[in-house]
């Protein structure tokens, strides 16, 4: 057993319903060994340290192309991260999330190495395409920078959505599964986002909490999976008809959101501060 | 047919050479360079493609198709010398083709075209157009040559022209971009960078380069083989010792400290992937690689063993 590899990880890696070489590496460098490494530490912090639940895990095609669309929620990567290991650890089988990462990632050392490892491409139309048609699941958050940079005040809100991905959708038959990620604001209480700061070490802005640096507090999660929506077409509609596609993703979402939020201030666990 | 071979006396140009003959074709062959033990079958011309003598084969052979071959791709020779060549022959092979009623010539070409760079995609496509000859100067000679043999597809209607653009090649020859970079016992990468490398065995390419020749190709095409593996696991299964070295340090040893002298753009190479879709390629001619990651690995090392 590889180091730092927990058995059920590598179980869940090996279940996976992608082509992987001799080597262990599938066609865009996803290797099974760094899955496993970066699964056992994820599960850890998925399971021990925040309190996840899932609903609606059913609505998300086990194979075959798709795309989960959501909402930002928290600073940094930790909706994307989490919505993954949603992924790999609860859905059966198991599939790959592929996310669509930030250019600049691919400029820093070990940045683009890690990413290609664990089966993450730059977000660049031509992957995009590529992997819909290899029938891969993609992740997009249609709000792009604008909403990661959401305030704590603006945590369950959603901010304006790009058109980008529904003509995706349509040009390559793919249904979307609309989600809601919900605590992420509260697990890094974003009180400003420092844009100097952030360039400096090579990020787009460096998120400030109460307490300084964004380290997530343990809290509890939620991940809402709604049913897909398949829109018909060829990606080449006007702009007027695609918005009106986005919308239903958006108002989709925002309604995911506001039962969410319901649920959680029902069960006493809203934000405390 | 009678198929003219520039540069011939190249190890891929003899590979090609062997294939054509085992295919009952006439080989004529144009190269600076000797080639002694050319095999019965084998007309050969010691001349520059871009000299007199060589049009004179054009006009007295006649041949039915032409394969250029003559592209000096590593980066060894002054970068002068090479836009020369490069060019100017391949502008001289299309001319006498066109002259001598020639029928269908195939340029030789490689993926490198595309370039390295952060933000180009996995697996280009034959449209993508070449993305950083502005960080990597030395290459922009075979990118002119590729785009200037793909303008005979208008400007010579007449000429089937095919452009292939291959992946890097390893294997028994010992020969081309990647095995020179594996020839040492401790291949240096760049520290946090392990891009996706592409690689096809060379009796696949010298295999494709006939095919399409047989097929009477018309147009550009990516070829490649098997799936691309990342650096380290080529590096690791062909027994060296990878050593990392961090970017700015590297960017210093060049051409030092047994260091290879490369240009800086050639960094790009080792920190950012060059893949190819070869899939219209396969289409069109119904291309299958015969040799997997294991064999072409297997017989670059028999022929190129780790240095003790």
């Amino acid at each position: 057993m590889a180091w730092l590899v927990d058995d059920e990880i590598m179980d869940r890696i090996e279940k996976l319903e992608i082509d992987f070489n001799r080597y262990g590496v599938d066609a865009y460098g996803a290797s099974k060994k760094d899955m496993a490494r970066a699964g056992t530490i994820m599960a850890w912090i998925y399971r021990r340290y925040f309190d996840v639940s899932v609903h609606g895990i059913k609505h998300v095609p086990p194979r075959g192309r798709g795309m989960l669309v959501g909402n930002h929620s928290g600073g940094l990567a930790l909706d994307a991260l989490i919505v993954t290991s949603s992924m790999m650890l609860e859905a059966e089988p198991p599939r790959l999330v592929n996310a669509m990462a930030d250019r600049f990632i691919e400029r820093v050392p070990f940045g683009a190495m890690l990413l290609s490892r664990l089966g993450q491409l730059t977000g660049l139309p031509e992957h995009a395409v590529r992997l819909l048609n290899d029938d891969r699941l993609l992740m997009v958050f249609p709000e792009g920078h604008r909403g990661t940079a959401k305030l704590y005040g603006d945590r369950n809100s959603l901010v304006r959505f790009g058109t980008g991905f529904v003509r995706l959708a349509l040009q390559t038959k793919t249904p979307i599964v609309p989600f809601a990620f919900i605590g992420g604001g509260e697990a890094i209480p974003t009180i400003a986002n420092l844009e100097k700061t952030g360039k400096f070490l090579g990020l787009p802005y460096l998120p400030i909490t109460p307490y300084g640096p964004p380290l997530p507090r343990p809290v509890a999660l939620e991940i809402y999976y709604s049913e897909p929506i398949v829109f018909e077409g060829t990606g080449n509609e006007e702009d007027r008809v695609i918005q009106d596609c986005v919308d239903k993703v958006r108002d989709r979402i925002a309604e995911l959101i506001e039962r969410g939020v319901r649920i959680r201030t029902g069960r006493g666990k809203a934000s405390q501060s | 047919m009678n198929v003219l071979l520039t540069g011939i006396a190249g190890s891929q140009g003899r590979l090609v050479a062997h294939k054509l003959l085992a295919a009952g074709h006439h080989v004529i062959g144009i190269d600076r360079r000797p080639w002694p033990e050319a095999p019965e079958g084998v007309t050969m011309h010691c001349a520059d493609v871009r000299k007199r003598s060589a049009e004179e084969v054009f006009r007295s052979v006649r041949p039915d198709a032409v394969i250029h071959m003559a592209t000096v791709t590593h980066l060894a020779q002054r970068s002068e010398d090479r836009y020369q060549i490069n060019l100017q022959g391949t502008r001289a092979v299309f001319d006498h083709s066109h002259a001598y009623g020639v029928k269908q010539v195939l340029f030789v070409g490689r993926h490198t075209f595309y370039g390295a760079s952060a933000a180009s995609p996995l697996y280009h496509s034959e449209n993508d157009p070449p993305q950083s000859v502005n960080v990597f100067p030395e290459l922009s000679d075979l990118v002119a040559s590729d785009l200037y043999a793909g303008s005979a597809l208008w400007r010579y209607e007449e000429l089937s022209t095919c452009i292939l653009r291959f992946c890097y090649t390893l294997g028994p020859t010992c020969n081309g971009t990647l095995a020179s970079f594996l020839k040492g016992k401790r291949p240096p990468s760049v520290l946090g960078f392990d891009p996706l490398f592409q690689f096809m065995h060379d009796e696949d390419m010298a295999d494709a380069i006939v095919l399409a020749l047989e097929k009477s190709l018309r147009g550009v095409f990516n070829v490649a083989g098997p799936s691309p593996v990342p650096l380290s696991v080529v590096i690791r299964e062909a027994n060296r010792k990878q050593v990392h070295v961090p970017e700015i340090l590297f960017r210093l040893a060049m051409g030092r400290l047994g260091f290879p002298h490369l240009p800086q753009g050639a960094i790009a190479h080792l920190k950012f992937p060059v893949t190819i879709n070869t899939e219209a390629f396969r289409k069109t001619t119904d291309f299958v690689h015969q040799h997997d990651h294991a064999k072409i690995i297997r017989d670059f090392l028999d022929a190129c063993p780790s240095p003790a």
